[in-house]
C-alpha cells in the first residue's frame, strides 16, 4: 500500500495524537454532565472530534487523494540551528548576561545560513550588542541583565 | 451629531503628542519590519508585541495600529520594487506594481498605492465609526448560545476562505482551541494541562505562541529557502503621477475600497481576500484585460486600496462583537486581552477615548505614511539589500529580549522556541498556522458560552437552535461549509489560490 498524501498522512497522526492526548488527559478532571460542564468536559469532547478529524484525513490521505504528492523534505540544520540560539539564549541570559548571550545567539543561529562566515557573524554580533545596549537598556529601560552574575556562595 | 461628537473625543485622544508619537513610531518600525520579504503584518505584530506592554493600553493599541499599517505598507514596497510580497496579501500587487517599476514608473507605482490606500483608509475609518455603535448595541443583545454560534460562525467562515484544506483547517482551529484550553479553568480555578509547570499556570503566553509560530518558524522557513532577490538597481525617479495615471487609477481606487470595505467586516475576510477579489473585478470590468499583469495602473490601485480598507473595517467584528476576523486581528486582541481589555461590545462604552483614540489614529497613521514613507522609499529600498544573513540574528535577538521582557523570565522564551518548532512542524505538513491562533483566542470564550448557555438550558442543546439569531448563525455556518464542500465550487476555489 502507497500512502498517497504523505504531507495529509502525518498531518492526520499529528491530529489523532493531539486529540487522543487532550482525552486522556481530560480524563483527570471533572468532566461533569452536560447541564453542568466540569474543567474536562469541553477538552474531552475537543479531543475526541479531533482524532476523529484526523482519523478521516489519515485515511482520506490513504486512499483517495488525487494526484501525487512528495514525502516533506526536511532540513536539519536551521530549525535545530535557530531554534538551540533561541533556548540557549534563555539558559544563558542570567549567567552571561546580555553581552555573553547575545555572542552566543548571534553566532548559533547565524551559523543555520549557507553564508556563514565566522568575520561577519561576529562583526555582526558586536553590532547588535551596542544597538541593544543603547536602544532597549538605555532607552527602553528595558530590565534585562547586562552583566555575567557570577555565583555566590549560598549559606 | 453623536457620531462627530464621537469622533472628537477620538481625535483629541489620538493627536495627543505622546500618541502621535507612538502613532509615529508604530508606523515607522512597522514599515521598516514590514519591507523585510517573508516578514508580514502578523509576523511583525508579532515581533513587537512586547515593544507595546509597558505603555497605558491606549498608546499601545495606537502604536500596535501603527504597527499594522506599516508593515501591511512595507509590503506593498517589496512588492512594487522586489517582486517579493512582504506578506499574502500583497501578492496581487506584485502583478502589476513590479512591472510598472520594470518598466521605470515604480515612483507612479509607489505612490498610487500610498495614495489608494490613504483615500481608502478615510473611507473605511468612517465605515467603522457608523456601523460601531448600532453593532454593538445589537451584540448586547446576545446570550451565551448567541455568543457562542457567532464563533462556530466567525471561525468556520476563516477556514471557508482560507487557502489549503479545508479538514486540515478545522484540525488547526480545535487545536487552537485545545491550547487555548491550558492553564488555570476560569469557571472551576482547576488547572488544566499544565504538567505541574506553574509558568504555564496562566495558559501558553500568546507573545510566545504567536511569535513562535510566526515570527521565529518563519525565519526557519526564509533560511531554508536560500531566495535569492534581485533588487532593482535603477534609481528612483518622479514620484509624481501623471493626470492620466490619476483618471485611470481613480475609479479603481474607489471600487477597490468600495469592495475591501465590504469583505472587511466578514468573518474570514480581511485583507488578504479582498485584494484578491479587488484585482478580479478590475481586470473582469476591463475593456483590456490582457493589459494586467504587465504594468496596468489599475491593477496597483484596486488590490491596495481593497487591503487596506479591509483592514480597518476588519477592527468592526473585532472591537463591537469580540470576534477576530483573521490572525492580524487575534494580534490585536491578544494585544488587548494582555493589556487587561476585553474586546467586544463593551469596549465602546466602558473605554469610549480608547475606541474612538484607535479609530482616529487609524486615520491618522495613514496621514503619517504617506507623509513619511514616499520621501523614504530610498531608505527602504537600501534596507533591502542588507544580506537576509546578518538582519534574522537581529530579529531573533530583539524576539528574546522581548519576550524576556514581559514577564522578566526565560521561560518564557523557551516556550517559544518549542512553538517554533511546532510552527516548523506544521509548516511541513502543510497546515496553516493562521486557524490555531484564531482558535486560541476564541477557545476560552467559546468554552466559557457553551458552558453559561447549556447552565441556562439545563443541559438541552437545543437552546442553540430556538433562539434565531443563534440558529440563524448556525445556518449561516452549515451553508458556508456545504457550499465549500461542493464539488464545482471546491475546484474554483482551489483554482482561485493557484492563480494567485
Amino acid at each position: 500500500m502507497r500512502i498517497r498524501h504523505p504531507k495529509d498522512f502525518l498531518a492526520g497522526v499529528m491530529f489523532v495524537f493531539f486529540g487522543a492526548a487532550a482525552m486522556v488527559l481530560s480524563r483527570d478532571l471533572t468532566i461533569g454532565n452536560a447541564a453542568k460542564m466540569g474543567p474536562g468536559y469541553f477538552p474531552f469532547v475537543l479531543g475526541g472530534f479531533l482524532a476523529v478529524l484526523g482519523v478521516v484525513i489519515l485515511l482520506r490521505s490513504v486512499f483517495w487523494a488525487a494526484g501525487s504528492h512528495a514525502w516533506p523534505v526536511l532540513h536539519f540544520k536551521p530549525p535545530a540551528l535557530v531554534l538551540s540560539s533561541v533556548v540557549l539564549f534563555g539558559l544563558l541570559l542570567r549567567p552571561l548576561g546580555l553581552f555573553g548571550a547575545t555572542l552566543v545567539l548571534v553566532v548559533v543561529c547565524s551559523r543555520a545560513s549557507h553564508e556563514f562566515r565566522w568575520k561577519e557573524a561576529l562583526l555582526n554580533a558586536a553590532a547588535l550588542i551596542l544597538i541593544v545596549l543603547v536602544v532597549f537598556v538605555y532607552f527602553l529601560e528595558f530590565q534585562v541583565p547586562v552583566w555575567p552574575s557570577f555565583p555566590t556562595p549560598r549559606a | 451629531m453623536e457620531l462627530l461628537a464621537n469622533l472628537t473625543l477620538g481625535f483629541q485622544t489620538a493627536v495627543s503628542p505622546m500618541n502621535l508619537l507612538y502613532c509615529l513610531a508604530g508606523a515607522l518600525i512597522g514599515t521598516l519590519i514590514g519591507v523585510l520579504p517573508g516578514i508580514g503584518p502578523v509576523q511583525t505584530l508579532a515581533i513587537l508585541l512586547p515593544t507595546t506592554f509597558s505603555l497605558p493600553p491606549v498608546s499601545a493599541l495606537i502604536m500596535l495600529s501603527g504597527i499594522y499599517y506599516g508593515a501591511q505598507y512595507g509590503g506593498s514596497t517589496t512588492s512594487i520594487l522586489v517582486n517579493v510580497p512582504g506578506e499574502a496579501s500583497s501578492v496581487v500587487t506584485c502583478l502589476d506594481g513590479y512591472q510598472m517599476a520594470r518598466q521605470g514608473r515604480a515612483g507612479a507605482a509607489l505612490t498610487i498605492s500610498a495614495l489608494g490606500s490613504f483615500f481608502a483608509g478615510c473611507f473605511a475609518t468612517v465605515v467603522l465609526a457608523v456601523l460601531a455603535v448600532p453593532l454593538s448595541e445589537l451584540a448586547f443583545k446576545f446570550g451565551p448560545a448567541e455568543y457562542f454560534s457567532l464563533m462556530v460562525f466567525g471561525l468556520i467562515g476563516s477556514i471557508v476562505l482560507a487557502s489549503g484544506s479545508m479538514l486540515k483547517a478545522v484540525g488547526m482551529i480545535v487545536l487552537g482551541l485545545l491550547l487555548g484550553m491550558i492553564g488555570t479553568d476560569v469557571t472551576s480555578g482547576v488547572q488544566r494541562f499544565a504538567f505541574g509547570i506553574p509558568e504555564l499556570a496562566d495558559g501558553i503566553g500568546f507573545v510566545s505562541l504567536a511569535m513562535g509560530l510566526f515570527g521565529i518558524c518563519d525565519i526557519i522557513n526564509s533560511i531554508e529557502k536560500k531566495e535569492k532577490r534581485d533588487i532593482l538597481k535603477q534609481k528612483l525617479t518622479g514620484l509624481w503621477l501623471s493626470l492620466a495615471d490619476l483618471k485611470a487609477a481613480a475609479p479603481a481606487m474607489l471600487r477597490g475600497t468600495l469592495c475591501g470595505s465590504l469583505l472587511g467586516i466578514l468573518p474570514g475576510g480581511g485583507a488578504i481576500l479582498s485584494s484578491f477579489t479587488a484585482y478580479m473585478l478590475e481586470k473582469k470590468s476591463s475593456r483590456n484585460p490582457e493589459s494586467f499583469g504587465k504594468g496596468n495602473i489599475r491593477g496597483v490601485a484596486a488590490p491596495e486600496s481593497a487591503n487596506n480598507a479591509a483592514a480597518q473595517t476588519s477592527f468592526v467584528p473585532l472591537l463591537t462583537l469580540g470576534i477576530p476576523p483573521n490572525v492580524v486581528l487575534a494580534m490585536m486582541a491578544g494585544a488587548m486581552m494582555i493589556h487587561g481589555i476585553q474586546p467586544g461590545p463593551r469596549v465602546i462604552t466602558s473605554n469610549p477615548e480608547l475606541f474612538w483614540g484607535v479609530i482616529v489614529s487609524m486615520w491618522v497613521g495613514n496621514v503619517i505614511l504617506v507623509l513619511l514613507n514616499l520621501p523614504l522609499v530610498g531608505v527602504w529600498v537600501r534596507l533591502l539589500s542588507v544580506p537576509f544573513r546578518l538582519l534574522y540574528p537581529a530579529i531573533l535577538l530583539f524576539c528574546c529580549i522581548g519576550l524576556y521582557s514581559v514577564n522578566n523570565n526565560t521561560f518564557d522564551i523557551g516556550l517559544t522556541a518549542f512553538c517554533g518548532l511546532l510552527g516548523y512542524i506544521f509548516h511541513k505538513l502543510a497546515c496553516e498556522p493562521a486557524p490555531l491562533i484564531l482558535g486560541f483566542i476564541l477557545g476560552p470564550m467559546m468554552e466559557e458560552n457553551l458552558r453559561r448557555g447549556m447552565l441556562l438550558s439545563r443541559g438541552d442543546p437545543s437552546v442553540f437552535f430556538t433562539r434565531p439569531l443563534s440558529l440563524a448563525f448556525l445556518v449561516l455556518a452549515a451553508a458556508m461549509l456545504i457550499v465549500v464542500a461542493l464539488p464545482g465550487i471546491r475546484h474554483g476555489r482551489e483554482k482561485a489560490f493557484k492563480e494567485a
